[in-house]
């Protein structure tokens, strides 16, 4: 029989029907997983809400509002000109998470940064008139302490990055597409 | 080949280090590796196996759609909606898990057919099918209330209509349909208990497929020719011999299957469903699924019995008809199992399954309506039921009296190998040598 035979070193034809029928099957089986693992994934409704539009016109300078954008808080300060001066001439040696003002911001008097404490997922505080907002005057977590400034940059605490700075574009002058 | 066997591991190797702790890998070699077949199984012995993937399908693809389900009245449709359109590959979920339940009923029926057709049911194994009957009334269950979650027009009153039945028993009745319902109709409190136990019951269907595995490995499978494997020379190791026979009849099933899911995903469905669920409104026409179609011939067909009225005799009829099943083995009173030392016996077999087959069809359409035989739907339904319960409780205890089966061959070994089939070969004690040299 032709299952007997072998080959240079000793390999048979019906080692060769084994290590291909078994490769067909993980292949086919990492397809019929695939499906699986997949739905718990985001699905197209989900997905369809990541995009908000926020009309900026209502917003005076100085103040700072907060909108949901895919569940989670964004911020949005009306920086006063001492806030981005404040923001600006920051040494970038004094930042843990080196990153200059103009990087962060499309136009200096508008910050939009997710407003989640990048050490565990708090929200810190200072958008309300009267609330902490830190040495630095941007946000403080109450959580465990991190102090971020009026760019969102982490100053001092146990965050390890700064606020992250979500996709957005004008769509005019006083709209903005978050997503 | 021997992967998984304790023999592959080296002395004090990791396998043998946790076989020794807990013998899983001796267990499966013992039960799934060397466990000592029938030679001689045909294609029907797939199906317990096929049973079994279909169950792991079903659970699975369940506990994917449950964490996308809402059991709630003002959600559930919707929320299958979604599942059908927004989750990511939902519409496969469903439809697998759907066609999945025909899928389970069908293959289910097929391996009841068998053990009927070759007398698996007989001593020693009275409680494996015991067992199996148990996990049919589990499966109905479950599939029954599964069929309510969609909450289209055709959950809502199929669940009513079922919750009813019990209301047929006397006195607490009323009592007990309501206890069911958790309020005074089918609602909101019904579809959270039905989801509840439509997640609960497939596990304790796994409970009672192990408790149906383990009598199963106490004497062995029955085989084609229903008489007890006398030695090695009847038998083969279940790995390879069996687990590629269960393989190549598990592609088949898979093309089978896919072909549905993929091409006729609806196929098993009634477009009533479509429909949101409406309180106020009964369809024309409320069918089970296929699957239930021949009980709901028995429930509808039954009349007024003396001072029992139709109500209470319909439900008594459909509840017995799955309940003589528990009675068969004593029911048989044939010492021989399999039908093809039966003569007679095969052909009551098969008018059993065009018996089946007629009360699905007359299930299938309505009672009062003229069939192409020319008598109300009702009336061939009345002959059916009365045959189904003559076939089990007046014909098999009889037949196996009056019956005379063919003579039995000495071994399974002598009446399938080919030499010993073409006229004395080779004597069958160097056939049993030749198998364990094989081994």
């Amino acid at each position: 029989m032709t299952d007997q035979a072998h080959g240079e070193h000793g390999e048979s034809r019906r080692d060769f029907l084994m290590l291909t029928a078994a490769a067909f099957s993980a292949v086919g089986v990492g397809y019929t997983v695939w499906p699986f693992i997949s739905s718990m994934n985001p699905s197209q409704d989900v997905l369809a809400l990541s995009s908000t539009e926020v009309d900026l016109s209502a917003i005076e300078v100085g103040q700072r509002v907060t909108v949901k954008w895919r569940g989670s808080p964004v911020f949005i300060d009306h920086r006063t000109p001492e806030q981005i001066a404040d923001a600006e001439a920051t040494a970038l040696d004094d930042l843990p998470d080196p990153e200059p003002d103009s990087a962060r911001v499309q136009k200096p008097e508008w910050l939009v940064v997710v407003g989640v404490c990048t050490h565990l997922g708090c929200i810190p505080v200072g958008q309300k008139p009267g609330e902490v907002t830190g040495e630095f005057g941007g946000w403080f977590c109450p959580c465990h302490g991190s102090v971020y400034d009026t760019s969102g940059r982490i100053r001092s605490g146990p965050a390890p990055t700064n606020l992250p700075v979500p996709e957005y574009t004008f769509l005019d002058d006083t709209t903005i597409r978050i997503g | 080949m021997s992967a998984g066997s304790p023999a592959a591991g080296k002395p004090g190797g990791f396998v043998n280090w946790v076989d020794s702790r807990l013998p899983v890998f001796s267990y499966l070699q013992k039960e799934y590796g060397e466990y000592p077949a029938p030679r001689n199984f045909n294609y029907w012995w797939n199906f317990g196996a096929l049973a079994m993937f279909i169950l792991v399908t079903m659970i699975a693809t369940g506990l994917l759609l449950a964490m996308q389900y809402t059991a709630n009245t003002e959600m559930a449709f919707d929320s299958v909606q979604r599942i059908m359109r927004d989750v990511n590959f939902g519409w496969l979920l469903r439809f697998l898990h759907m066609n999945g339940a025909s899928f389970f009923f069908l293959v289910i029926y097929i391996h009841m057919g068998r053990g009927l057709y070759y007398g698996s049911y007989k001593a020693p194994r009275e409680l494996l099918w015991m067992l199996g009957v148990v996990i049919l009334l589990l499966m109905m269950a479950t599939a029954f209330m599964g069929y309510v979650l969609p909450w289209g027009q055709l959950s809502f009153w199929g669940a009513t209509v079922i919750t009813n039945l019990f209301s047929a028993i006397p006195l607490v009745g009323d009592g007990i349909v309501t206890w069911l319902w958790g309020g005074f109709t089918v609602d909101n409190p019904t579809l959270n208990r039905f989801f509840t136990l439509h997640f609960l019951l497939p596990f304790l269907i796994v409970g009672v497929v192990v408790l149906h595995v383990i009598a199963l490995h106490v004497h062995g499978s029955n085989n084609p020719l229903g008489i007890d494997p006398k030695g090695p020379q009847d038998t083969v190791p279940f790995h390879p011999y069996y687990t590629m026979k269960d393989s190549f009849g598990l592609c088949v099933f898979l093309l089978v299957y896919a072909g549905f899911v993929f091409f006729a995903p609806n196929w098993f469905g009634e477009p009533e469903n479509f429909v949101p669920a409406d309180p106020l409104v009964t369809p024309l026409e409320i069918l089970p699924e296929w699957y239930f179609l021949p009980f709901f011939a028995i429930l509808r067909s039954v009349p007024d019995i003396l001072f029992i009225d139709a109500k209470l005799a319909g439900v008594l009829a459909m509840f017995g008809s799955i309940f003589v099943l528990f009675l068969l083995p004593w029911l048989d009173t044939s010492k021989v199992r399999s039908c093809r030392f039966r003569p007679t016996y095969k052909w009551f077999f098969w008018i059993l399954v065009l018996d089946m087959i007629l009360l699905g069809y007359v299930g299938g359409n309505q009672p009062d309506d003229l069939s192409p035989l020319g008598v109300r739907f009702i009336v061939l339904g009345q002959i059916g039921t009365l045959y189904y319960f003559f076939h089990f409780l007046i014909l098999l205890p009889l037949l196996g009296k009056i019956e005379r089966p063919r003579p039995l061959p000495a071994s399974i070994s002598e009446a399938v190998l080919p030499a010993n089939r073409a006229g004395g070969g080779a004597p069958a004690g160097a056939t049993a040598q030749r198998m364990e040299k094989a081994r």
